[in-house]
C-alpha cells in the first residue's frame, strides 16, 4: 500500500494540507484536486493545490500544483494528505481505512531492540502539530478510530495535551488509541493533567516486556524505563484513565513471560486489555534478529500459560499478529485480525488455506521472517 | 521532559549488563516472612500476601546477604520483581508496593456489614453440639421482639457501610417467620432513607420452610443459607429431632428453595461434628449429589468441646485437618475430572495468597472481623462482637457482650472501652506468634476463640488450634500448588471474582 508519492511542485510555500477530489466542480474547502488529464482551464483558484502527471514545460500560473506525480491510483476521494513544499503527497488519512494513524514526533527516549519505527533525534513536534492542526478538523466526524503513534507522543509536552483535545473537540465519537511507553507519566501531574482533559474515548496502549526491570530496560534499551512505565501506569490509574498493556514476543521477553502475566494480575489488575503481539520483521529487528528471533511455534506453551492465567482471572486478553495455523487451537479466541490493512499479507500456501479469512495473516514485511510452521488448513 | 533527556546522540545497542542497576552486590530487604513447607522447599511471603517457593536454606542467604544476581539471576528478578528485595534503600516501586497494601486492607473500609439478628432461639431440632436453642412454645420469653428489631434496624442502619447484610439467625429463625416479615418490610422502608442496600440472609434447617415462605423469600429477593452435614446417617445423627427426618426434610428444602429462587440463591453449611470426620468422603459425595459445585469444609467449632483442654484440642484439630485434607481431595478429583467444584475455606485463603484484591471473612481477618465486619444482636436485645460470643453467653460467659439495644447507643457499642479492647487484640500483625509468621498475611486473629479456649483475649500460638489449624491448611495449600501445576489451576480458578 503506497501512502506517499512524489512529483515536482510549484508555487508551494508552506505544507499544505487538504482532502483529495477528483471532481473539478468541487466546491468545498480545502480540496485538493487530482488531474490526469491537463490542468483544468478555469476554477484551478478553488483548490488548495492541484496534482498532476502532466509535464510542468508551459505552465505560467502562480497557484499550487504538483507535476509529473507518477501514480494517483492509492488516493480515493476524501482521503486527506500533505503536499510538501519538495513536492511530497503524503497521505494523512485514508477514507476507507479503519486504521488511521497519526505519527506525533518520530523522537523517543526509549530505543526498543525491535522497534518498527526506529526514531529519529529531530524535533519535528510544531511541524507536525501544524499539519494535525489543519487536518484534524477535515476529519469525517463518524471515524470510528484514530491511532496516534511515534516516536514517543508525549514528548510533545503541551502540544500533546493540545493535540488530543482538539480531536476531543473535533471528533467526540472516535475512540483515541495512543500508542506510548509511559514513562512520562511517572510525573504524576502529567498524569493529573491528561484526566483533567475527562476524555473517556481516550486508551493508552502501554508496552511492558518483563516482570524485572533490568530485563526491560534491555529490552527497550533505557535505564529506569521499567520503574517509569510502572510507576507512569499506577498514575494513570490513580485518576482512571484507560490503560492497554501490549507486549512483544520475542526471544528476551518469552523466558519471563509467565511471570510477567502473573506481575500485571497483581500489580496492574485494573487495565482494561493486555495484548500480546508478535515480532514486526522491520525497523530494528532485522538488525538485532539473532537478539530477538524465536519461531512462535516454540513460545507456545508460554503464551498459552499467560494469556489463559489473564483471561482465566477475568481479564481481557487478546493476540496479535499471530497466526491460526501456529496457534493452538485454544487460543484462537483471543487471535484478533490486528495488522492493518495496509500493511497485512499472506504467504503463496495461504491462498489454499481454508481458514484465511479468519487468520490475521503475516505483516507484508514478515513474508520474508516468519514461523516454519505455517501451514494451510486443507 | 527537558530537551537533554530526549535528544540521545547514541542509540547503539547495549548489552543486558548495562542495565543492571545495582552497586557493589549490595540489596536491602523489603518487609518479608518465611516458613518451611517440605524438606526440599520453603515459602517467602512478602507483606501484601505474594508467595515464592524457593529452595530450603535460600532465605537465610537472603538475610545473609549471599545472594548475587549473576549466580542466581531468575532468583534475584523473581525477588525484586515480588518486592521481596530492592537494589535502593527506597524501593523505586514503594508506590506501588503501598497501593497493594492499602487495596489488601480494603475491607476496612467501610466497617461493619453482616448484622446479625437472632429472630428466636426456639427450635424444632436438639442438636446435641448446638448449646443456645431450645425446645419451647414460649415466644415471649425467646423470641425477638419487635422493639427490639426496629433498634436493631436503627443501629444497622447507622453502619457507616453503604452495603449492609442482615442475617436471620435462630434457634430456627423460620419460627419466627411473621417477624422476619416484619423485619425486611421495616428496612425497606428506611434503607432507601439511609442510602443503603441490604442484602437479606434466613439461615434456616429448612425444616419449616413451605412454598408460602419461598415465594415471600422471592419476592423480597432473601437469600437462604440452610446446613447439609453429609448423608442421611450422618446428617440425622447430628441433627436430632422427632421423626429422625431432618436429612429429608433439609433435602426436600433445599430442592424446594433451588426451585423457587434460583440454585445460585441457597447455599448450604456443613457443621464438622466427631461423627463426620470419619466421613470426608461420604460428606463431599453428599453435597455434589445433591446438585452443589461447592461446599464449606467448616473448621470444628472449638465451642462444642472440651474447650480448655490442650491435648484434646490438639487431636481434635489433627483429626479435623486429616479430615479436611481428603475431603479437598475428594474435590480435586471432580475438578481434575473436569468439573467446577470449590472448597470455600481454601477459596478464602487462596484468594488472599494469588489475587491483589480485599478478602472480608470474618474469621480470618486481621484486624478481628468481630465487630469491624461483623456485629450480633441477640434474641433478647443484647449486643454480642459476633455470632460466637453470644454463644459463650448462654454459657454464662458475657465477655464479648458490647451492650443492649434498650440502653447503648451505636456510638457506646462501637467506640466503646470493651470494643477497643477486643479489636486491638485481635490484628495478627502485633501478636506474639502472628508477627513474625509467613502466613500472617493469610490468616486472622480471633480473640472470642483465643478466649474460649485458652483463658485470654491473646492466646498462646503453640497450643493454640486456631494456629495449628490454618497454620497446616495454608502450607497444604501451597505444598499442593507447587508440587503439582494441574492443582495450581485449578486453585487459580477457583479465586477468580465472579461477579
Amino acid at each position: 500500500m503506497l501512502l506517499r508519492t512524489r512529483g515536482i511542485s510549484i508555487n508551494i510555500e508552506e505544507p499544505v494540507v487538504g482532502r483529495i477530489t477528483r471532481n473539478a466542480g468541487y466546491t468545498g474547502d480545502n480540496s485538493i484536486l487530482i488531474c490526469e488529464n491537463g490542468l483544468p482551464s478555469s476554477r484551478i483558484e478553488k483548490f488548495a493545490c492541484v496534482l498532476t502527471n502532466q509535464e510542468s514545460t508551459d505552465w505560467q500560473g502562480d497557484h499550487p500544483v504538483v507535476f509529473k506525480v507518477p501514480s494517483f491510483e492509492h488516493l480515493n476521494e476524501g482521503d486527506l494528505v500533505v503536499v510538501s513544499q519538495d513536492g511530497n503527497i503524503k497521505t494523512l488519512y485514508r477514507i476507507n481505512s479503519f486504521h488511521n494513524t497519526l505519527l506525533a514526533t518520530e523522537r523517543c527516549n526509549s530505543n526498543c531492540l525491535m522497534c518498527s519505527q526506529p526514531p529519529r533525534d529531530r524535533n519535528d513536534t510544531h511541524r507536525l502539530y501544524g499539519i494535525y492542526e489543519k487536518m484534524i478538523p477535515m476529519i469525517p466526524k463518524d471515524c470510528f478510530e484514530l491511532m496516534i503513534s511515534g516516536g514517543e507522543p508525549t514528548l510533545m509536552g503541551e502540544l500533546f495535551f493540545q493535540l488530543l483535545q482538539l480531536i476531543k473537540d473535533q471528533l467526540p465519537e472516535t475512540e483515541v488509541h495512543v500508542l506510548t511507553n509511559g514513562r512520562s507519566f511517572a510525573w504524576n501531574n502529567l498524569a493529573e493533567k491528561l484526566s483533567d482533559l475527562e476524555y473517556n474515548r481516550l486508551m493508552l496502549g502501554i508496552p511492558v516486556y518483563a516482570d524485572y526491570y533490568q530485563m526491560h530496560d534491555y529490552i527497550v534499551q533505557a535505564k529506569d524505563a521499567f520503574n517509569q512505565t510502572i510507576l507512569g501506569i499506577h498514575n494513570l490509574a490513580r485518576y482512571d484513565q484507560r490503560i492497554e498493556i501490549r507486549v512483544v514476543l520475542h526471544q528476551q521477553s518469552i523466558p519471563r513471560l509467565t511471570r510477567l502475566s502473573r506481575y500485571i494480575y497483581k500489580n496492574m489488575p485494573f487495565v482494561e486489555h493486555i495484548t500480546f503481539m508478535g515480532l514486526e520483521y522491520i525497523g530494528y529487528t532485522p538488525y538485532n534478529i539473532d537478539k530477538l528471533w524465536i519461531d512462535p511455534h516454540d513460545y507456545m506453551d508460554e503464551l498459552g500459560e499467560a494469556v489463559e492465567f489473564l483471561s482465566g482471572q477475568g481479564m481481557n486478553v487478546s493476540i496479535y499478529n499471530s497466526q491460526l495455523c501456529v496457534l493452538p487451537e485454544a487460543l484462537w479466541k483471543y487471535a484478533k485480525k490486528s495488522i492493518s490493512d495496509w500493511k497485512q499479507s499472506y504467504l503463496p500456501e495461504c491462498e489454499r488455506c481454508n481458514k484465511l479469512s479468519d487468520c490475521g495473516g503475516l505483516f507484508t514485511w514478515n513474508l520474508k521472517k516468519h514461523s516454519e510452521h505455517i501451514r494451510p488448513f486443507a | 521532559m527537558a530537551e537533554a533527556d530526549v535528544i540521545t546522540k547514541n542509540r547503539k545497542f547495549k548489552e543486558l549488563g548495562f542495565y543492571d542497576n545495582q552497586e557493589n552486590n549490595v540489596y536491602f530487604l523489603l518487609p518479608m516472612r518465611f516458613a518451611r513447607l517440605n524438606q526440599e522447599k520453603e515459602v517467602l511471603v512478602n507483606e501484601v500476601g505474594d508467595h515464592l517457593v524457593v529452595r530450603e536454606g535460600t532465605f537465610q542467604k537472603i538475610v545473609q546477604r549471599e545472594l548475587n544476581k549473576e549466580d542466581d539471576p531468575d532468583l534475584f528478578g523473581d525477588l525484586v520483581a515480588n518486592h521481596f528485595i530492592s537494589e535502593s534503600r527506597i524501593p523505586p516501586l514503594i508506590d506501588v508496593l503501598a497501593t497493594r497494601y492499602r487495596t489488601k486492607k480494603a475491607f476496612l473500609n467501610n466497617f461493619t456489614m453482616l448484622h446479625i439478628f437472632v429472630m428466636s432461639l426456639r427450635c424444632e431440632h436438639t442438636c446435641h453440639y448446638c448449646q443456645v436453642s431450645r425446645v419451647t412454645q414460649d415466644k415471649d420469653k425467646f423470641d425477638m421482639s419487635r422493639d427490639h428489631i426496629d433498634k436493631g434496624i436503627d443501629m444497622m442502619l447507622q453502619s457507616p457501610s453503604p452495603h449492609v447484610t442482615m442475617e436471620f439467625q435462630g434457634g430456627e429463625a423460620l419460627l419466627a417467620f411473621d417477624n422476619i416479615k416484619y423485619a425486611v418490610e421495616r428496612v425497606h422502608l428506611l434503607a432507601g432513607l439511609r442510602n443503603k442496600s441490604v442484602t437479606f440472609v434466613i439461615c434456616t434447617n429448612l425444616a419449616l420452610v413451605n412454598e408460602e415462605i419461598l415465594l415471600y423469600c422471592k419476592e423480597h429477593e432473601i437469600l437462604i443459607s440452610s446446613s447439609l452435614d453429609g448423608p442421611a446417617f450422618i446428617h440425622n445423627s447430628n441433627r436430632t429431632r422427632p421423626g429422625r427426618n431432618s436429612y429429608e426434610l433439609a433435602i426436600k428444602g433445599i430442592e424446594l428453595s433451588k426451585r423457587i429462587l434460583g440454585p445460585s440463591r441457597v447455599s448450604a453449611l456443613m457443621t464438622t461434628t466427631n461423627l463426620s470426620l470419619d466421613y470426608p468422603i461420604e460428606i463431599v459425595e453428599e453435597y455434589y449429589k445433591q446438585g452443589f459445585r461447592n461446599m464449606f469444609l467448616r473448621p470444628i467449632s472449638p465451642y462444642g468441646f472440651a474447650v480448655r483442654n490442650e491435648r484434646k484440642n490438639k487431636y481434635e484439630t489433627d483429626r479435623f485437618l486429616e479430615f479436611y485434607k481428603k475431603a479437598l481431595g475428594r474435590i480435586l478429583e471432580y475438578n481434575l475430572a473436569g468439573e467446577f467444584f470449590t472448597e470455600d475455606y481454601a477459596t478464602i485463603i487462596l484468594r488472599k495468597m494469588l489475587t491483589p484484591f480485599p478478602v472480608g471473612y470474618v474469621d480470618l481477618n486481621s484486624p478481628t472481623g468481630c465487630i469491624t465486619n461483623v456485629i450480633a444482636f441477640n434474641y433478647d436485645g443484647s449486643i454480642f462482637a459476633s455470632d460466637e460470643s453470644r454463644m459463650l453467653a448462654e454459657m454464662k460467659d458475657f465477655t464479648f457482650q458490647l451492650g443492649h439495644l434498650d440502653t447503648h447507643s451505636y456510638e457506646e457499642v462501637f467506640y466503646s472501652k470493651r470494643a477497643l479492647e477486643i479489636v486491638s487484640t485481635g490484628i495478627n500483625e502485633s501478636l506474639p506468634g502472628c508477627s513474625d509468621c509467613a502466613f500472617q498475611p493469610y490468616c486472622g486473629a480471633d480473640p472470642i476463640q483465643n478466649h474460649a479456649t485458652q483463658g485470654d483475649m491473646y492466646g498462646y500460638r503453640p497450643t493454640s488450634s486456631f494456629c495449628q489449624k490454618n497454620m497446616e491448611i495454608i502450607r497444604y495449600l501451597i505444598e499442593l500448588m507447587d508440587k503439582d501445576k494441574a492443582i495450581a489451576k485449578i486453585f487459580e480458578s477457583w479465586v477468580k471474582s465472579r461477579s
